[in-house]
């Protein structure tokens, strides 16, 4: 008789969709409430260094596409609870987790958004890095998990385009609009490159990780992948990439980059970045204010019930 | 007093005439606001024209563990598939 | 305001309406990732971006009455803080989820029977534009109704702050139903509907709501306007300068 261990092997060895009632080896189901956890609070935290650009988009186009991209972001991270829900754990313990500082999310949002060519930097870079990231996500193991990826992609699409746009719109605007182009790219080309973790030497889970499915592409290859996608789009945009040790590499045919500073990645995810308390002071204050809202809300629906059921008797 | 909303499954229907399907979950206090909910999370990109929310503690599924018994005895029943019945090539459409 | 079409009525007339989605738009940008729970950021959004939408509509239509060449940004860019027209309850900045609520049910229990009056009008761009707003703000008003009613009757905790909330905007919502020379002279053409006409339905809406939502309004409030005469309160032009700031750091650029 085959054990709940080997089917699920199986199963995996198949390629085939893992779903929550399935029996999963505790490590799977820790591994997967820990990645897609982080994911959702990546969506959430990341709506602050752009929403911080809500106010001060400077057209009404600008203004309303920024705001749509937003709450998509919000709208991703509800997605991806609603499959860390599968699991057996509540959107509620996630966040109290995130809130305790005990669950993670993406480094990239500690830097802070300084001008108006950020929002078109996040969106051409952050965004970019996590499409690379989140496409093979698609084929994830775990069928909630995929298919919220599947959703999450179809509309992250316009997300990039418009980061790219307002690059492109500053790149052929003023000097000053040019500049601050630059400076944005300047800031956020490194903090992108790190986005994909650790080199996979240094990538501890990665192979267990692979042999489930969870992850397909390495962090490296995604890097490289994400590299050599958009060189060629810096140069279109006319603007320059800060490493003076990048060039194509005949050899590989990939570009190669100067080194990545290690250093800086591991003080901010260390919880030392520009922004880290200033982001989850917003969170938890933002949560803790709505408290009374939640439980009055609660409250309400308790007496509505109570009140339907004494009309019915 | 707990504070934590109850989660909903949602049901959306692209468009009409075809069926509701399930698109994912919201958390909501009461039905009225988990409809509300659920048309701005599932249908900001006109993705539907009518939505369904059931709680989600609501929802009977069947049991994992049965599913050999429940769903694999349906398995050997091929002459309930059209394409179990050859026909002489002369009749083009049945 | 300057310029030779200062005395257009019409163009004051779309300008009022702009700002006023507008301004309220921009509130609700303000507190975004600040609501109470997710799916409640989502709406909030939802709500903004129609407001937006209605703004660009009227902007843009403003721009085609004052011939002037002005697209939507002129108007929502480079007109200064006292050029704004928007009625005081709109600009009130945020409070707590209590006063963000209650602001925006006072302020749609008005907009809901004015665009669907305003959608009659012998203007068939102002129509066209009420039409499309009749919706959004159909369910703008499901949505903040249905918050004032759980929060209302809600805890003690939640009935102080919408009390509170009540108490301290009810004294905004006068002028909403303000009418002047501009206002009669288009309502003689059948452009613009009568204002006193609406108040009866915005009235008959928030008293079933209060009282459904265990809610009182006070009963002498000093009425407060001067929002279309450019008399903001001082909390109104930060509103504008932190919105116009990149634009105008820029003149002639493109974004």
């Amino acid at each position: 008789m085959e054990t709940e261990e080997e089917k699920f092997d199986a199963l995996i060895d198949a390629d085939d969709r893992i779903e929550p009632t399935d029996w999963m080896p505790e490590n799977y189901r820790k591994t997967l409430i820990r990645q897609i956890a982080q994911h959702a609070h990546s969506e959430i935290i990341g709506m602050q260094p752009e929403g911080n650009w809500l106010t001060r988009a400077p057209s009404l186009r600008r203004k309303a596409i920024l705001t749509a991209k937003v709450q998509d972001e919000a709208g991703h991270g509800l997605y991806l609870y609603g499959a860390a829900e599968t699991l057996g754990t509540d959107r509620s313990e996630l966040l109290d987790l995130l809130h305790a500082g005990r669950q993670k999310y993406s480094s990239i949002f500690n830097y802070p958004t300084l001008t108006w060519a950020d929002i078109g930097a996040i969106g051409w870079l952050v965004d970019g890095a996590a499409i690379m990231n989140q496409v093979p996500l698609c084929r994830c193991s775990f069928g909630p998990y995929a298919r919220a990826m599947v959703r999450i992609c179809k509309e992250e699409s316009f997300h990039q385009r418009q980061g790219f746009q307002i690059m492109l719109t500053l790149a052929n605007g003023t000097d000053a609009q040019r500049e601050m182009a630059q400076d944005a790219l300047n800031r956020w080309w490194w903090p992108t490159v790190m986005m994909f973790g650790p080199a996979d030497a240094d990538s501890p889970h990665s192979e267990q990780n692979m042999r489930w499915g969870i992850k397909r592409i390495s962090n490296d290859d995604l890097r490289q992948k994400f590299i050599d996608a958009t060189v060629p789009q810096a140069e279109l945009l006319g603007l320059t990439i800060p490493d003076p040790d990048l060039h194509w590499d005949e050899e590989r045919e990939t570009y190669d980059i100067g080194e990545i500073d290690w250093d800086e990645f591991w003080t901010v995810v260390g919880g030392n970045g520009p922004c880290n308390d200033d982001r989850m002071a917003t969170k938890v204050g933002a949560y803790n204010e709505g408290e009374w809202v939640r439980e009055a809300a609660s409250a309400y629906a308790i007496k509505q019930a109570a009140r339907a059921k004494e009309v019915a008797a | 007093m707990s504070a934590d909303w109850p989660a909903w499954e949602v049901f959306v229907r692209a468009r009409r005439g075809v069926n509701h399907v399930h698109a994912g979950t919201v958390h909501a206090p009461d039905a009225g606001l988990a409809i509300e909910n659920a048309r701005d999370l599932y249908t900001r990109r006109s993705e539907g024209v009518s939505l369904w929310v059931v709680r989600s503690s609501d929802v009977v599924s069947s049991d994992p563990d049965e599913r050999h018994s429940m769903f694999d005895p349906a398995a050997d029943k091929s002459y309930r598939q059209p394409t179990d019945y050859e026909l002489p090539p002369e009749v083009a459409h049945m | 305001m300057s310029g030779p079409t200062d005395n257009s009525p019409l163009l004051t007339y779309v300008l009022r309406q702009g700002d006023r989605s507008l301004v309220l738009a921009q509130r609700l940008l303000e507190n975004v990732a600040h609501a109470p729970e997710l799916e409640e950021d989502m709406a909030l959004g939802n709500i903004a971006l129609d407001l937006i939408g209605q703004a660009r509509l009227l902007y843009t239509y403003a721009g085609e009455i004052d011939g002037e060449g002005n697209d939507e940004n002129h108007y929502a860019y480079w007109r200064d803080d006292t050029d704004f027209t928007n009625p005081l309850l709109v600009e009130q900045p945020n409070g707590d989820f209590a006063h963000l609520v209650t602001r925006q049910f006072l302020y749609d229990a008005f907009a809901a029977p004015f665009w669907a009056a305003l959608a009659m009008s012998s203007d068939e761009s102002l129509a066209a534009i009420a039409a499309k707003a009749v919706k959004e703000t159909a369910y703008h008003l499901r949505h903040s109704r249905g918050w004032m009613i759980r929060l209302g009757d809600g805890t003690d905790e939640s009935h102080q702050r919408m009390q509170a909330a009540v108490d301290q905007l009810w004294r905004f919502t006068d002028e909403l139903f303000e009418q002047d020379a501009v206002e009669e002279g288009l309502q003689a053409g059948g452009v613009a509907p009568d204002m006193e006409a609406l108040r009866a339905q915005w009235t008959a809406t928030v008293d079933a709501v209060l009282a459904e939502a265990t809610l009182t309004h006070p009963e002498d409030s000093t009425m407060r306007n001067g929002g279309r005469r450019g008399a903001h309160d001082e909390p109104f032009s930060f509103l504008i300068g932190e919105m116009q700031v990149v634009a105008r750091a820029h003149p002639g650029a493109s974004w």
